[in-house]
């Protein structure tokens, strides 16, 4: 890997020369494993290995769940019945890897927020933010597919109302939404084909997640200052660096312990509390539920897409606009994936030269306020489409959409950043050797 | 007494911020009922299952079915746990249809543990096997949301309270009786009153109020719908106890692990 210099592997033994001169895999090991990594690196950078761990839960998990699982709308949701009942240990691991969905959203959602309160996203790593949101959108539909899969109520009309947004598209909505779907409506036709998606898309995310891996050693991970690590010689770089084993491995490992314990005590305790009671029911076409709700991990955008509804200022002069192709269906739908847009537009957009949020005294209001903004979303995104919530998600929508547009291009250039350490190693004794007398600067002493 | 009165007071609270009936026709009040199965070392009564058993075979089977739920399973360790020639002699009680016999033209026969409980008789009647998980009278899309890590999913004693909330009324509409039900949401319910008290004689001499009645049934319902239960809570217990020994090794490793670098001097290159 280029970038920070650092001892590189020498194969010393015979057998290991043989094999480096044929396949440098044991080099290759060697780097990834002892890549030199920020010191000063604080618990939010614990959930890359969190996510990792998630997605080999889930894949793992999954293919033996498959072995016992039947892909056809009569026999679905009597076989997952049969897991639950009849295979050992079944019931645990279905419900690891329902629960696990939820834990690899908590975790990605932590992640994100990571991102982009210390600029992680910002040059030079733009191509492992942009890979990142790829992964999360990988996820959605690895997720929002694998709940179809029971064939509960929740499943079925979940699908056919996420689907209907596709159908939303103007001139090729209907074809595409049928392309999806197999055939006019949700049927064994669509269970299979969201079968066979749900369980090839891990391992895309496994090679999207490499890449990503790839990507952020190459310009070696950010840190809670934002100060790149040295590179002037490997003495200097060695001073702001440890290599990521032992040290970050068994700082993750431990916050992954703790992740866990509370992880199993929701699985053994509460399995069903972030399900929807709905999907025990098995799919009936003939029978809507009273509220049909998605999962947890989809309400802030789900609330963004009923937002914006056709007696909204904004939805009208689009209406008029485009002579009526962009109806309020379907600025809700452009709204939606907009909200995931903008935020992968977000090293473009950020303009300021600071890339940490610590040393950004107006912008961590701004930032404080967005996940803020994020709950609120959660929360209406589960509510009934009535009042006062459309007014809330309306908000909450429009502050989504401003952070992005117009507080993160506007902020860089009003905003005056306080000074930052020079260098990583001056921040991290400024925390751990308080006695030395070392240059204090200017943090967060919450921080 | 103190349970009494908490009850007393939660219903007063209960029925104060209901806002009174019209109100409370819409988001149906679902009192709550103290299972022996709460709580992550909450465990099923296998005396209460088997007495739910009896008030499913001799009263909600008349219309509702279990199709999910094999026989076999009410000896299995968690459950009612009857012995083995009782689960033979309890299986002998229904007729299953078999597609294979007479030649397969199909036919009915006497069950075998092997056989799963008969589906529904009644064509609206719904399967109860899973009804404990697919109800839920603290969760739903009205409310914060989390009501449910406080109080439970409230599935059995949705259950209950929907078997002792008939108030006596009923209204013919488009040719159907419907049942006043104040714990049913809109009010309105298509089954007509099931119990009411002393509806059947438990040989354990326990209660035959309906109260009770409807306990034990909703209990066994959630044993139907969660049959393993009891060892998804051993399993999550030992899995949280062993991740808190491995969590508190890997505190200490990394503790140890950083003291030098952490107590090294400015300028000092780490040891590695």
């Amino acid at each position: 890997m280029a970038g920070i210099p650092h001892d590189h592997y020498e194969p010393t033994t015979q057998g290991e020369k043989w094999l480096h001169r044929r396949l440098p895999i044991v080099g290759l090991l060697y780097n990834t494993i002892m890549i030199p990594t920020p010191k000063n690196l604080n618990w939010m950078w614990i959930w890359g290995i969190v996510l990792t761990f998630c997605l080999a839960l889930q894949i793992i998990t999954g293919i033996v769940l498959v072995m016992h699982y039947t892909p056809d709308t009569t026999l679905a949701f009597a076989s997952v019945e049969h897991i639950m009942r009849n295979v050992n240990g079944g019931f645990m691991l279905r419900y690891i890897h329902a629960n696990g969905a939820s834990l690899f959203f908590v975790a990605v959602y932590a992640h994100i927020f990571r991102g982009l309160y210390y600029g992680s996203y910002k040059e030079p790593r733009e191509i492992t933010w942009i890979i990142g949101i790829l992964i999360y959108v990988a996820m959605m539909a690895t997720a929002f597919m694998g709940y179809v899969l029971p064939w509960g109520q929740m499943s079925f009309w979940g699908a056919t109302v996420i689907t209907g947004l596709f159908g939303a598209i103007p001139f090729i909505g209907e074809t595409l939404q049928m392309w999806l779907l197999g055939g006019p409506a949700v049927d064994n036709y669509t269970l299979t084909r969201f079968f066979s998606l749900h369980y090839l898309l891990p391992f895309v995310i496994a090679a999207l997640v490499i890449v990503h891996i790839w990507a952020f050693h190459t310009t070696g991970n950010n840190n809670p200052t934002g100060v790149e690590v040295r590179r002037t010689s490997k003495e200097d770089a060695a001073k702001d660096t440890l290599p990521f084993w032992p040290y970050f491995v068994i700082k993750d490992l431990f916050a992954l312990g703790i992740v866990l314990a509370v992880f199993f005590a929701v699985v053994g305790f509460m399995p069903n509390f972030l399900g929807h009671p709905d999907n025990y029911i098995e799919a009936n076409p003939l029978a809507t539920p009273a509220h049909i709700v998605p999962e947890w991990y989809f309400l802030p955008f789900y609330a963004i897409l009923r937002a914006f509804t056709a007696d909204v200022w904004v939805v009208i002069a689009a209406d008029w606009i485009t002579g009526g192709i962009v109806d309020a269906k379907f600025f809700g739908v452009l709204a939606m994936f907009g909200a995931i847009i903008v935020m992968a537009l977000a090293p473009w957009l950020d303009t300021s030269s600071i890339r940490s949020g610590r040393y950004r005294p107006m912008f961590k209001w701004w930032f404080a306020l967005l996940v803020v903004d994020f709950f609120v979303l959660m929360w209406v995104g589960s509510m009934p489409a009535e009042e006062p919530y459309a007014t809330i998600s309306l908000i909450a929508s429009a502050y989504w959409f401003g952070y992005f547009l117009v507080v993160l291009p506007l902020l860089g250039v009003i905003e005056k950043p306080l000074s930052q350490p020079a260098t990583i190693e001056e921040d991290f004794n400024a925390h751990y050797a308080p006695n030395t007398g070392g240059a204090r600067p200017l943090v967060n002493p919450a921080e | 007494m103190l349970k009494q009165l908490t009850i007393a007071a939660s219903l007063a609270l209960g029925l104060s911020l209901s806002g009174g009936p019209v109100a409370a026709a819409e988001t149906a009040h679902i009192e709550d009922v103290d299972f022996s199965f709460e709580g992550p070392f909450g465990k099923f009564d296998q005396n209460q299952l088997q007495r739910g058993l009896q008030v499913y075979t001799e009263i909600c089977s008349a219309c509702h079915g279990l199709q999910f739920v094999p026989l076999r399973s009410l000896g299995d360790p968690g459950g009612p746990q009857l012995p083995e020639d009782q689960v033979r002699a309890y299986a002998e009680f229904w007729e299953v249809w078999d597609p294979e016999l007479l030649d397969g033209e199909g036919d009915f026969r006497t069950a075998t543990p092997t056989d799963h409980f008969p589906k529904s008789g009644l064509s609206n009647a719904p399967d109860l096997s899973l009804m404990a998980k697919a109800r839920a009278g603290f969760h739903g899309p009205y409310g914060t949301g989390i009501n449910q890590f406080f109080k439970g999913m409230g599935g059995p004693e949705y259950i209950t309270n929907i078997l002792t909330s008939y108030t006596g009324e009923e209204k013919e509409q488009a040719g159907a009786i419907f049942y006043e039900n104040t714990a049913f949401p809109g009010g309105w319910i298509a089954m007509s009153p099931p119990l009411y008290g002393d509806d059947v004689d438990y040989a354990d001499g326990t209660s035959t109020a309906q109260h009770q009645i409807a306990e034990d049934v909703s209990a066994f319902l959630m044993w139907t719908a969660e049959p393993k239960m009891m060892a998804r809570k051993q399993a999550g217990f030992v899995g949280v106890l062993m991740l808190i020994i491995l969590t508190a090794l890997l505190y200490l490793t990394n503790k140890r692990i950083w003291a030098p670098v952490k107590s090294s001097r400015r300028g000092d290159v780490p040891a590695e």
